[in-house]
């Protein structure tokens, strides 16, 4: 792997921070983690989280609006934001030359970011924009991340969707920005990651210089979203006049990734059995051989695998053709489901699958930037950065008998399935 | 304010008694290592580069047929989706490998391999374990010297492909993206970037044979092997695998483009859209020509990153936007700038507006030092970022090869953005970024649209 060699301390006011040095290119990666994503927005306030991360780019003590974006780029770096269920990370990734510089943007916006009745309006609109753009104004708008978990969960945290309705994000106030910071962007709230071309002494003290006077503050109770699994098969229909074809998406829930890594890195191997390469079983029946499918994915977590704490989703999506009935399709994955569920795949179905999430690891690891975030989101929400690492090793240990066993707790009467039927019309 | 106080404000949030900092310098920047690297041309006539970048134990392969058109016009051309159908049925099975067995070979070394078209060419795009290339390399030897197209795979992939193309194209991107091609270049080849329906139904097992052999050559074609290997070595490995890939003349370059010259942006309507696309373009040049570094600047001012003055402008100031960009496209011949920013109904007609300004004042009022230094250092590191990774190496320097450039002109462009003067880029902006010399497209619900952009003008309506 990349480098497996890690660092890692705590400053006096709780910031956790990771080091992880390689320097097979002068190049470094910073990030921040902090412990809260939209799964923590009180109710009447979806889309909150989303729009906090927005606001953090907007400026802070030592930084005019746009400043921080300008200083990135004029230092040859890249940077972005993006909000999950139960994170928020930020990021540069830039010529090791600059490091210092991006610890000390972070530093700042953790310290003291400019919350402003302007910045507020303007990035209201500008997330408007985002959530026309990637919903509203296109076919399968939010499919599934935003569907799913509707039909799936019924707490309001885990149900509701995380870009937020336009009247809840028109009606945020800059005392609710500056609640949200208070809570929850503590320092004692967050994991700061280095990834790439350092000097592990000198960056710590780089860290110690900008980070050490951001004030301490608790460490908010993180509650538990835990609910139970749904009561029987919970089916929804959504209507989308934008889409030509439909498509469903089926919902199960997993095991608890934190308490129960090995038990949700079966369903990871199950989902590449089922659906990674056209020799995957379903690719190959209902894509290659029946010709009902047009497109098929399985997988865990909506974000991606270990990208949340539980609850999280096992999820298969497929578009299908229209003269097609959806229960047909369903119908066919829970016969495949329960092939497996009564013969376990065979040992080359899971070296397939083993290999392959090897190189993709290598493949993540290469890019600094997803190596820096998932060393982050690892230290976050698992306490391992190293995770990273160990993951294709995990991932092959995992048995035949596994993931029969996940196939099998794939049952028809605790899930989720959601329709979504074409209501446009022409086409 | 008699609640109980739970947090602070945003004023005292905002600052703290040590008050701001200054920003700290930049330190001293290391040079990335030189690359190890082969760039050899086989007797079949295939070039080959092979470059060591031993990051991850991985191989990135890319293969890239030049795989044009020949004909002069799409009109009654069945071109596209002939080469559509062979794009997607080349990995579908061979004399001596099934679909699945293909899979299965490439999923034990940890591989992937997928085929791809465009109006320009046929990709090859794969990956795997470095221990596996020569598992990749004898799978591409094979579908390129015995793709069989079984006739039932390339019934169903036709269906499916009539499908996909059909919920493409529900994509508002999309829809913005075939307009704005039909608009700069007709009937052109090039602006066929999917076939129609009836052209896919109408597609014989025959015809994609024959455009395999025809136009699925290796002169005249690239494949750059970036990864954990030494060059020489993988250069013997592609040699040996690969020499039986033979083939009478060249692969078929793009015909050249007609110029695009400056209209009416057209109006494209769709009904009920919340959103449109704004789409402009405009002559540019290639990556050879000595203006392109003050080019390239100059664009990135203009709305080539999210420190420029079209982001600033639409998006950071105004809120009209989430996305707005500029950038460049190039093709064997030349190339064109684009600009591209989806917008809310109500505010569309106001962000063309400040679009144009833009434009304008680009030439009028030239990028400051300041701007073109922080546009020089975006590019410089960007550059070394992008190109840090294996994929991200192997992408970019097929890309370059396919314009006649190689790993040298990487290597050395970093020197010659740092020569490029304020004055060269304002030069460059005046030249490219006048408004009149733009066309485009804007997809929208025309009914909203149209009173705005009727008073703003510069738009027809079809």
């Amino acid at each position: 792997m990349a480098s497996p060699e890690l660092h890692r301390f705590t400053l006096p006011n709780g910031l956790r921070v990771v080091l992880a040095p390689d320097a097979s290119a002068p190049v470094v990666g910073v990030s921040v983690h902090y412990d809260v994503g939209f799964r923590s927005e009180p109710e009447g306030r979806t889309g909150f989280a989303h729009l906090f991360e927005h606001l953090m780019f907007q400026g802070s003590e030592s930084l005019e609006k746009l400043a921080h974006f300008r200083h990135v780029q004029s230092s040859g770096g890249t940077f972005n934001g993006s909000t999950h269920p139960d994170y928020t990370d930020y990021y540069q990734v830039l010529p090791s030359a600059a490091l210092e510089r991006a610890l000390f943007l972070e530093a700042d916006r953790m310290r003291a970011p400019k919350l402003t009745e302007e910045n507020l309006r303007n990035q209201i609109d500008v997330v408007k924009e985002e959530i026309r753009l990637n919903v509203l104004n296109r076919p399968y708008g939010g499919f599934p991340w935003i569907l799913l978990p509707a039909v799936l969960f019924n707490t309001f945290a885990n149900a509701h969707n995380g870009y937020g309705d336009f009247v809840d994000l028109e009606s945020a106030t800059v005392d609710n920005c500056a609640e949200f910071f208070d809570t929850y962007y503590s320092p004692a709230n967050a994991v700061l990651t280095v990834a790439g071309d350092l000097d592990v002494e000198t960056t710590k003290a780089l860290v110690e210089k900008h980070f050490g006077d951001v004030p301490a503050r608790p460490r908010p109770e993180r509650p538990s979203f835990a609910e139970p699994a749904p009561q029987g098969e919970v089916r929804h229909e959504h209507g989308d006049a934008l889409a030509p074809l439909p498509a469903i998406a089926i919902g199960y829930r997993v095991p608890d990734p934190v308490t129960d890594i090995d038990g949700y890195l079966s369903y990871l191997v199950l989902a590449g059995v089922l659906a990674d390469g056209d020799g995957s079983r379903l690719q190959q029946r209902l894509v290659h051989q029946e010709g009902i499918v047009i497109d098929l994915n399985a997988g865990c977590g909506l974000f991606g695998p270990l990208e949340a704490r539980d609850p999280d989703t096992f999820s298969i999506t497929a578009i299908h053709a229209a003269e097609v009935s959806a229960d047909q399709v369903v119908a066919a994955i829970d016969e495949e489901l329960q092939k497996l569920a009564q013969e376990p795949p065979s040992a080359e179905e899971l070296a397939k699958v083993t290999a392959r999430w090897a190189s993709t690891m290598h493949k993540e690891h290469d890019r600094l930037t997803n190596r820096t975030l998932g060393l982050g989101s690892a230290e976050l929400l698992f306490g391992r950065a190293e995770l990273i690492y160990e993951l294709p090793e995990r991932i092959a240990s995992v048995t035949v008998d596994e993931v029969s066993a996940a196939a099998k707790a794939l049952r028809p009467d605790s899930r989720a399935l959601l329709f979504v039927k074409p209501t446009g019309g022409a086409q | 304010m008699t609640a109980a106080k739970t947090h602070r404000s945003a004023d005292e949030i905002g600052r703290t008694e040590a008050g701001p900092r200054p920003l700290p310098e930049l330190g001293s920047q290391k040079v990335a290592v030189e690359l190890s690297t082969v760039d050899t041309t086989l007797p079949n006539g295939l070039r080959v580069i092979a470059v060591r970048r031993a990051t991850v134990p991985m191989v990135e392969v890319r293969l890239r047929v030049p795989f044009a058109d020949p004909a002069g016009s799409s009109v009654g051309s069945q071109h596209a989706a002939v080469a559509e159908i062979l794009a997607n049925t080349v990995l579908t099975g061979t004399e001596k490998r099934s679909r699945v067995q293909i899979d299965t070979e490439l999923a034990l070394v940890g591989g992937e391999l997928d085929a791809m078209v465009d109006p320009e060419r046929l990709s090859f795009t794969g990956n795997a374990l470095a221990s596996g290339l020569g598992t990749v390399l004898e799978v591409l030897a094979d579908v390129l010297t015995g793709a069989s197209y079984p006739a039932e795979e390339l019934e169903r992939e036709g269906a499916r492909l009539v499908e996909r193309i059909t919920i493409a194209r529900s994509q508002p991107s999309v829809i913005a993206r075939e307009a704005l091609q039909k608009v700069l270049y007709g009937d052109h080849p090039y602006a066929k970037e999917m076939p129609e329906a009836d052209e896919v139904a109408a597609v014989t097992r025959d015809a994609v044979v024959a455009l395999h052999g025809k136009a699925l050559l290796p002169r005249g074609s690239v494949l750059v092997v970036v990864g954990d290997v030494e060059p020489a070595d993988a250069v013997a490995q592609i040699g040996e695998a690969l020499g039986a890939w033979q083939g009478d003349g060249e692969a078929v370059q793009l015909p050249p483009l007609p110029k695009v010259s400056g209209g009416d942006l057209v109006l494209v309507h769709r009904a009920g859209a919340v959103q449109s696309q704004i789409r402009l373009a405009a002559q540019a040049i290639p990556r050879t020509d000595e203006r392109y570094p003050a080019l390239q600047l100059a664009n990135l001012v203009y709305g080539g990153f999210f420190s420029s003055r079209l982001v600033e402008n639409i998006r950071e100031d105004k809120g009209y936007t989430y996305s707005a960009r500029s950038h460049p496209e190039f093709t064997v011949h030349g190339a064109t700038l684009l600009i591209d920013a989806d917008t809310a109904s109500d505010v569309t007609a106001a962000a063309l507006l400040e679009t144009r300004y833009e434009l304008a004042r680009l030439g009028l009022v030239p990028p400051s030092e300041s701007e073109v230094d922080t546009a020089r250092s975006y590019a410089v590191g960007t550059l070394l970022t992008s190109t840090s990774s294996q994929g991200g190496l192997a992408s970019f320097l097929v890309n370059l090869v396919a314009l006649g450039l190689g790993l040298d002109w990487l290597v050395a462009h970093p020197q010659r953005l740092a020569a490029v003067t304020p004055e060269q880029v304002a030069a460059a902006a005046l030249e490219f970024f006048a408004p009149g010399n733009f066309t485009g497209v804007l997809v929208g619900d025309a009914e909203t649209l149209k009173p705005k952009l009727a008073a703003l003008g510069g738009v027809s309506f079809q």
